[in-house]
């Protein structure tokens, strides 16, 4: 299948966590731990004093418990197959609960923790958990985001090679190239986002420094196949997410794309957003895979990030890898190649997409509100 | 293997099951479990990695033997003659 394409995250694993806990822990552990550490410390909570009993961990995942499965295999392949070899940690290293699982006892978090499967749309998912769970009343902070650790997974790479979806290039920064009339498939990365989520009145009850509000959301099935996307479903979900915020098409700044950089799912995607769009001419379009690759089950919360200071600067970033545009992917205002300087920007669609056709969009606008 | 070079094995193990851990202060006497970070997970990766690294095998009823760095040696060495 090739060498492997895309990065793994560069960051001190050790900051926030010790060595043994590490050990005993999984990658996708490690990311979350370092993500909700520093999310935590940036969103200037008093966390010494907070009641963790109304703290939550909602992290989305594209998968999980691939990697520590596929070593312990190895390790009994390389053994003689010993059965008695296979390591007492992998069950708690592979339980589906466990990236967020991790974050909580990392940080004595006693309130709720959800670790949840949805594909590629896992961060955006997460995201929206959390943002239910404070609705709920469930918890007051919510640590809220996507994480993923496929690019160590032989498995994921394997299968998107069998799929014909695997990108492959010389140059390795030329991988990923959504929206590329000579893409030819996923660059899979590794990545992580945690946000600190809370009600609006406790935000600025606390000063905090408010990034963005979360004011839609939608989740959706295609209900149509395991692998191929359906843009009509698409379409019904960012309207749904557009209607939850009371929101028009024309009142969106940006919407950033999903695009992985396969055949059928941007050409899929571009259909989707041309149709959900098609009354807005103000509306600006971008992606964010070709920067970063596809992280999997961190990309929608991830990308998010990506995008999230053009509420300040006002920039929209460019989809980049695209030699020549897909005729097929044409959408009006694609921002490709230079970033587009705008007078203003205040609302983010952003979408991300899974297998067996989950469907996700979040709507976040920049806080205009003053403090009580 | 003597019983030093035994010990060393053993320390070899804890280190990397234990990394946080200042072994140069191990007294050999005293249990493991008193002096370092160690719990009963720890334990079967120790013998885990006995079996993985040297082909011995600990069976259940004799982990106790393990409690005490002396009684690894004391206990191991003769596994590895």
């Amino acid at each position: 299948m090739g060498q492997q394409v895309a990065g793994l995250c560069e960051f001190d694993e050790f900051k926030y966590q010790s060595k043994k806990m590490r050990r005993r822990g999984t990658r996708a552990g490690s990311i979350s731990i370092w993500c909700a550490n520093e999310a935590i410390r940036r969103a200037q909570l008093d966390w010494p004093q907070l009641d963790k009993t109304r703290v939550g961990v909602f992290l989305g995942i594209t998968e999980h418990g691939n990697v520590e499965t596929e070593n312990e295999i190895f390790e009994l392949h390389q053994n003689q197959l010993d059965w008695k070899l296979w390591s007492p940690h992998h069950n708690p290293r592979t339980v589906a609960n466990n990236p967020a699982g991790e974050v909580t006892l990392n940080l004595g978090i006693v309130g709720p923790h959800y670790t949840l499967g949805a594909a590629c749309a896992g961060g955006n998912v997460g995201l929206i958990a959390g943002a239910q769970q404070l609705l709920l009343g469930e918890v007051d902070v919510a640590l809220a985001g996507g994480v993923s650790e496929s690019p160590q997974t032989f498995g994921i790479y394997a299968a998107f090679a069998a799929q014909g979806a695997l990108a492959q290039h010389e140059d390795p920064t030329q991988a990923s190239r959504p929206m590329c009339r000579t893409r030819d498939g996923i660059a899979i990365s590794e990545g992580g986002a945690v946000y600190v989520l809370e009600r609006l009145e406790d935000a600025l009850k606390r000063g905090a420094p408010i990034l963005a509000e979360i004011t839609g959301w939608a989740v959706n099935s295609d209900a149509t196949d395991f692998v191929n996307p359906n843009p009509e479903r698409q379409v019904q979900c960012m309207h749904q997410a557009l209607r939850r915020a009371r929101l028009t098409p024309a009142d969106v700044d940006i919407v950033n794309m999903h695009a992985t950089g396969t055949g059928a799912g941007d050409v899929a995607e571009a259909k989707a957003v041309r149709a959900a769009f098609v009354e807005s001419e103000r509306t600006y379009v971008n992606f964010t895979k070709g920067h970063i690759g596809h992280t999997m089950g961190a990309a929608g919360a991830l990308e998010l990030a990506g995008n999230i200071p053009a509420l300040t600067d006002h920039q929209v970033h460019p989809g980049v890898g695209v030699r020549e545009l897909d005729p097929e992917c044409a959408i009006p205002n694609l921002v490709l190649h230079q970033p587009k300087k705008l007078a203003d920007v205040r609302t983010i669609l952003n979408n991300s997409f899974g297998m067996l056709g989950i469907n996700s969009a979040v709507i976040v606008q920049k806080y205009q509100g003053e403090a009580p | 293997m003597n019983a030093q070079q035994v010990r060393q094995v053993v320390l070899d193990i804890i280190s990397d099951i234990a990394p946080d851990e200042d072994l140069n202060t191990i007294k050999d006497e005293l249990s493991l479990r008193e002096q370092l970070d160690l719990d009963s997970m720890d334990f079967l990766d120790i013998v885990m990695e006995l079996r993985k690294r040297h082909k011995v095998e600990v069976p259940a009823q004799d982990y106790p033997q393990l409690a005490t760095m002396a009684s690894c040696v004391s206990y191991l060495t003769p596994k590895f003659a």
